[in-house]
């Protein structure tokens, strides 16, 4: 795999986390996050622990730390919203820095952005050490319906050549002197958007004419089986069984 | 010896009562290579489609080294379209997975193959079109000209009958035009090319028909049929400017 282009959140490295098997990842993260999630809020040295534990995997899948921060800022709408809790938040008071802030929200603020950060930072690891068609493997084998991996596979494959058209279509516009200066331009974007639906429609009749002429049924064969031995089920449960540790600690009020 | 395909008195209307076959004949023999001609409109996409039994329901019958297309018969049906390998115009409606060499298996996997067998075939028909060392990158990173020659070998990767090449080369540079023909030239299997693309038709295929009206107008070796000035004006074919069917290379 690997070879020339790829997926731009993927990093293709030689590393131990990028050769275990989709599936044994997927399970992984989903244990680490549920883990993470039920953990009180109140057992703050758990979540650093957490936080180590990331640190290890990235570090031995070679992810460069500043790239994992960098992605985290799709998490900012929800530290927005945490930073609003402290303040819109009732029951006791307390003083922070002079401000007027209530207990349980600054509590809560701190859950959100804690639990939120790592399972960010988990997906995160995940997409950058598998290759997308491979985590559609993953689901396929964690018998996740075909339906939607067969949805999700097309939209790997055509969401360049949609977003290509769509790209064409906004030059073409241009060209004739169109510019989306003010709300009256709504209605030509619509109609392109509209346009764009009718042409992907009828690709998809034309993709499918072209997969029943190699003899498709409506189920997609499946090429590559990713069978995961017990070595790799084990290495995948590495990162669960540390965060399982911690864990149980935090509940036992350590 | 049966011929690769027999097309006997195909009539077909679309369900909107358009009719688009009057009553098509033609035989291709093992090993010939055809030229499909005729004018936007004249029911060359109509036809090819009727050879795997994608549609069906009008008169007259197809046959594909001797086996008829039946549509109420799935398992024949699924023996014709291995016979039967259509290239689509447009390659990014042919290559739909995530790789080449997935696309590639795509149909032989249809068919049951697995393993070693599966292998074998993908890495055959990438070598028949020079395309093996592009197995795991994803279609859409491919060249047009490199995308239409994967596109060919997804039918070849099925040991097809007949291979069936809609305009195969439309949107192609020069260079991409003449490394198709080169693969094309090299395959022994048998052809029916749709094209516009007369000089093309003139270097690949010693036999051409015309489709106009829907029926079959003329059939004929290629350069004889290209010669006639008559007959191309009468079905809207036109050779492009300075080309001289006589004086083109033998």
């Amino acid at each position: 795999m690997g070879a020339g282009h790829v997926h731009r959140l993927y990093l293709d490295r030689a590393s131990p986390v990028h050769r275990l098997p989709p599936h044994c990842k997927l399970v992984a993260v989903l244990a680490f996050v549920l883990l993470v999630v039920a953990t009180p809020r109140e057992r703050m040295w758990a979540f650093a622990a957490y936080a180590v534990l990331l640190a290890a995997v990235a570090a031995v899948a070679r992810i460069p730390f500043g790239t994992v921060v960098r992605r985290t800022a799709i998490e900012v709408p929800f530290v927005a919203f945490a930073l609003l809790m402290p303040f819109v938040a009732t029951g006791e008071k307390t003083t922070v820095l002079g401000l007027w802030l209530s207990e349980s929200g600054l509590w809560s603020a701190w859950d959100i952005l804690a639990k939120g950060t790592l399972g960010v930072v988990a997906s995160i690891l995940l997409a950058a050490t598998t290759e997308p068609r491979l985590l559609l493997l993953g689901l396929d084998r964690l018998r996740m319906p075909q339906l939607l991996t067969q949805i999700a596979t097309f939209m790997l494959r055509y969401g360049d050549v949609v977003a290509a058209e769509l790209g064409r279509m906004r030059v073409a516009r241009a060209s004739r002197g169109f510019e989306a200066r003010d709300v009256r331009a709504t209605g030509v974007l619509a109609k392109s958007v509209g346009a764009l639906f009718l042409r992907s429609y009828e690709r998809g009749e034309r993709v499918h004419l072209a997969m029943v002429s190699r003899g498709y049924d409506g189920r997609m064969p499946l090429l590559d089986d990713v069978g995961a031995t017990a070595g790799q089920w084990s290495a995948a449960a590495l990162l669960p069984a540390a965060a399982l540790l911690v864990a149980a600690g935090a509940w036992m009020g350590i | 010896m049966t011929a690769s395909l027999e097309v006997e008195g195909l009539a077909y209307a679309y369900p909107d009562g358009t009719q688009a076959l009057f009553g098509v004949d033609l035989t291709i023999g093992r090993g010939e290579r055809v030229a499909l001609l005729g004018p936007n409109g004249a029911g060359k996409t109509t036809l090819v489609l009727h050879l795997n039994g994608i549609l069906h329901g009008g008169l007259g019958e197809v046959r594909v080294g001797g086996l008829a297309v039946d549509p109420k018969d799935k398992k024949g049906l699924r023996e014709i379209r291995r016979r039967v390998g259509i290239v689509f115009q447009d390659p990014d409606d042919q290559l739909f997975m995530p790789t080449v060499r997935e696309d590639v298996a795509f149909g032989p996997a249809n068919l049951g193959l697995r393993g070693a067998e599966l292998e074998g075939r993908v890495r055959v028909a990438l070598d028949r079109v020079g395309m093996a060392h592009a197995a795991d990158r994803p279609p859409q990173h491919l060249s047009f000209g490199q995308r239409r020659r994967v596109a060919v070998a997804t039918v070849l990767a099925m040991e097809p009958e007949i291979l069936v090449l809609d305009e195969p080369s439309s949107n192609l540079d020069p260079a991409s035009r003449r490394e198709l023909a080169e693969i094309l030239l090299s395959l022994d299997v048998t052809v029916l090319m749709v094209t516009h693309d007369l000089p093309y038709a003139a270097e690949l295929c010693p036999r051409s028909v015309v489709l106009s009206g829907g029926v079959i107008a003329a059939d004929a070796p290629t350069r004889d049929l290209l010669a006639d000035a008559d007959l191309l004006a009468a079905h809207r074919l036109e050779l492009p400017f300075g080309f001289d069917p006589a004086a083109a290379p033998r």
